[in-house]
């Protein structure tokens, strides 16, 4: 009998870790889709950006408020986790903090006072920003991509992350134990006068009760991380590793259209030559993108990434100016199609099923896409280095390429530039004619 | 006026034997646009003044591809980059530079995937050199105490990190710089990139450029200085239609140079 708590404890945590690891699999699964792209290139710089970006949060902190509470939850979420270390070991060897066994107790109370505070400021924070989100209503969270579920992550998070701070600091009040070592306890001190005439026994429940509800907790969010925009405290550091280290305005070169070009071009090529015996003649599916599996990986890793903060939008002067588009949902409408697409494969035997839906028109429209104007302010605002705009991109390209689909007044200025080689319709040999005027 | 600017072409040095020390790369709009040709002018008055020798491709130059390649026509784009990549390369041209942030982000950026490897600079970048080689002196002349203000066009701030350039020639006017509340990093678009110079926008409450032009008239500037041929445009369209056009007027960077210097 007396191995039951551990056996229990041992049981939920490999429930817990095992299904979690799962779903982990199924995300990297889903981001394997997209195509390949290369970026083996420049390690140093990449390893530079994930350690100014993600670990030093270098772009959070240009919106200062949000940025410094922001940075608060962070290094609270990281070190009070190192108490997870000790609730497992504890858990599965039916130990009481085990720390004050192989640590000195000045040192294990200077730790637990700093998660204390830590935790303390965490939740602060965390109140502030659900005032930020409902009753001020900041505009960005409150955007037409930001109802349902979306916006119930987003305060689902927050209430977890109070509950989970607030059974901390209550198991501590109640360890009387901890108390009695007065070493530690620089905020749960103050809370065990709401326990007073409590009995030891009932001291004793409450506190075994929170130190469960304290692990279980901690593990049921690790497992809604995949269902949710709280996924960002993962994948922001793969993310800005395999962010463009290329100029913003650098839009790649497609190669496939290239090869095409260059034979066209090409005076000695005869176009009706039958391809060289064993050369596999490489034509891509498709120009552009109209679905998930057309992006490369890197897209579809941001479109995981994005914890949907809004910053882009914000800073996207179509979204200001009343259009249709914005980044944001750019991003969410990749994640959510490919998510679909992945249970598409689990239902099907591990493969996909024409559904007769894409993520053009049945997620994203035209109307969305044609209002870019390709300004990079939603690349930049974004604090994890996620890329809408390449997105955009693809998918103009499709419509163009492989649809013909350009609005007319478009066609009209790609038919200039084929013809006279001006978007307007002047005649070259009139290119100098301003010297005299 | 017009008969004292010398614009050499390529053909002309190639025949006689030389190479300029700069390709004055002029682009559409400044070859076609009725006010992108006075910028146009006004940097060839600079670069005679400053006895540089450049040239210009003239009848040969075609478009880079730019509006091409942002509506999604890669095809085009290409065609468009090889043919010019062949001219250049022809003439073997080493330096460009342009007044346009459009031409000056494709053929520096997305050129030399293409085969087309040169150095290439925005003309403020370039006038800076120019006065730093203390080969251009700048007066303040009429923009002296002018609050001036300086929009930063995507393609050559956000898309290259050129910010500083400009600014420093506005400074050497002796006016005053005002910053909008958008700049540098932070700068709104003008609303014309991404081809969308080329169609109408879509459905929305409010075109781009007069929300641009209503953050410049919050600095109360006497001139909304820019430094791309689209933006001025769409910020000349802009103070029309907030009625500011006796009070603001929009100006490229190497006007003003030429302007202050009465060239």
């Amino acid at each position: 009998m007396g191995y039951l708590p551990n056996i229990l404890f041992a049981i939920v945590l490999i429930f817990g870790v095992g299904y979690f690891a799962r779903n982990v699999k199924k995300l990297i699964r889903n981001i394997k889709l997209g195509q390949d792209v290369d970026v083996s290139d420049n390690k140093p710089q990449r390893w530079k950006n994930m350690a100014m970006i993600a670990l030093g949060q270098s772009k959070m902190v240009r919106r200062p408020v949000a940025g410094v509470l922001h940075v608060i939850v962070y290094v609270g979420f990281i070190i009070i986790n190192i108490e997870v270390l000790e609730i497992i070991i504890d858990g599965l060897f039916g130990t009481h903090r085990i720390g004050l066994k192989v640590l000195p107790v000045s040192l294990y109370g200077f730790l637990i006072g700093a998660f204390e505070i830590l935790a303390c400021l965490v939740f602060i924070s965390v109140t502030i920003f659900w005032i930020r989100r409902n009753i001020i209503k900041l505009a960005r969270f409150w955007k037409s991509e930001m109802t349902s579920w979306p916006k119930n992550d987003g305060n689902f998070i927050l209430y977890f992350e109070m509950v989970l701070m607030t059974l901390f600091l209550v198991m501590n009040a109640t360890d009387v134990h901890f108390q009695a070592m007065n070493s530690g306890n620089i905020v749960s001190q103050y809370l065990v006068a709401l326990f007073n005439g409590v009995s030891e026994t009932s001291l004793y429940v409450i506190e075994r009760s929170a130190w469960w509800l304290h692990i279980i907790g901690i593990l049921i969010f690790l497992n809604y991380l995949y269902f949710s925009k709280h996924l960002h405290i993962l994948l922001a550091f793969p993310n800005t590793y395999y962010g463009s280290l290329k100029p913003k305005g650098q839009f790649n070169n497609l190669e496939a259209v290239t090869n095409e070009v260059k034979m066209m071009m090409d005076p000695n090529v005869d176009p009706f030559a039958a391809p060289a015996e064993g050369v596999e003649e490489e034509v891509p599916a498709k120009f552009g993108a109209s679905d998930v599996q057309d992006l490369n990986w890197v897209q579809l890793l941001n479109s995981y990434t994005c914890t949907e903060c809004g910053r882009c939008t914000s800073e996207c002067p179509a979204n200001q100016t009343g259009k249709k588009l914005s980044p944001r949902k750019i991003m969410m409408d990749t994640r959510d199609r490919l998510e679909e697409v992945g249970k598409n494969i689990d239902a099907n035997k591990g493969v996909f099923k024409e559904d007769g839906k894409q993520l053009l028109d049945n997620y994203i429209s035209r109307e969305e896409l044609w209002a870019c104007t390709s300004c990079n302010a939603c690349v930049e605002a974004c604090p994890v280095s996620i890329d809408p705009l390449s997105i955009i991109l693809e998918m103009r390209r499709y419509l163009v390429m492989e649809q013909s689909a350009a609005p007319s007044e478009l066609n009209n200025m790609m038919t200039n530039i084929e013809n006279n080689g001006a978007p307007w319709p002047y005649n070259q040999m009139d290119r100098l004619n301003w010297k005299n005027e | 006026m017009s008969e004292l600017l010398k614009v050499p072409t390529m053909a002309e040095f190639m025949a006689q034997g030389k190479q300029p020390e700069v390709l004055f790369w002029v682009g559409c709009a400044g070859s076609f646009d009725d006010r992108a040709k006075k910028i146009t002018k006004a940097f060839v008055k600079l670069l005679n003044k400053a006895q540089v020798e450049f040239a210009v491709l003239g009848t040969e130059e075609s478009c880079t591809g730019d509006p091409a390649k942002r509506s999604g026509n890669e095809f085009l784009f290409q065609m468009q980059a090889v043919t010019n990549i062949e001219v250049l390369n022809a003439y073997e041209v080493k330096k460009i530079v342009t007044a346009c942030p459009h031409c000056f982000n494709t053929i520096k950026n997305e050129y030399p995937g293409l085969g087309g490897n040169y150095e290439v600079m925005h003309h403020t970048q370039f006038l800076k050199t120019l006065l730093d080689e203390g080969r251009l002196s700048i007066e303040g002349g009429q923009f002296k105490g002018k609050r001036i203000t300086f929009h930063d066009p995507c393609y050559l701030g956000r898309a290259n990190n050129v910010y500083e350039a400009p600014r420093e020639l506005i400074q050497k006017l002796e006016a005053e710089l005002v910053e909008m509340k958008n700049c540098r990093r932070n700068g709104l678009c003008c609303g014309a990139g991404g081809a969308q110079m080329f169609k109408e926008p879509e459905k929305g409450d409010k075109d781009v450029n007069v929300e641009r032009t209503e953050q410049a008239l919050n600095v109360k500037p006497e001139i909304i200085a820019a430094g791309c041929p689209f933006c001025n445009t769409m910020m000349t369209d802009g103070v029309k239609a907030k009625e500011k056009e006796s009070d603001v007027a929009v100006m490229d960077i190497a006007e003003l140079i030429a302007n202050a210097q009465d060239l």
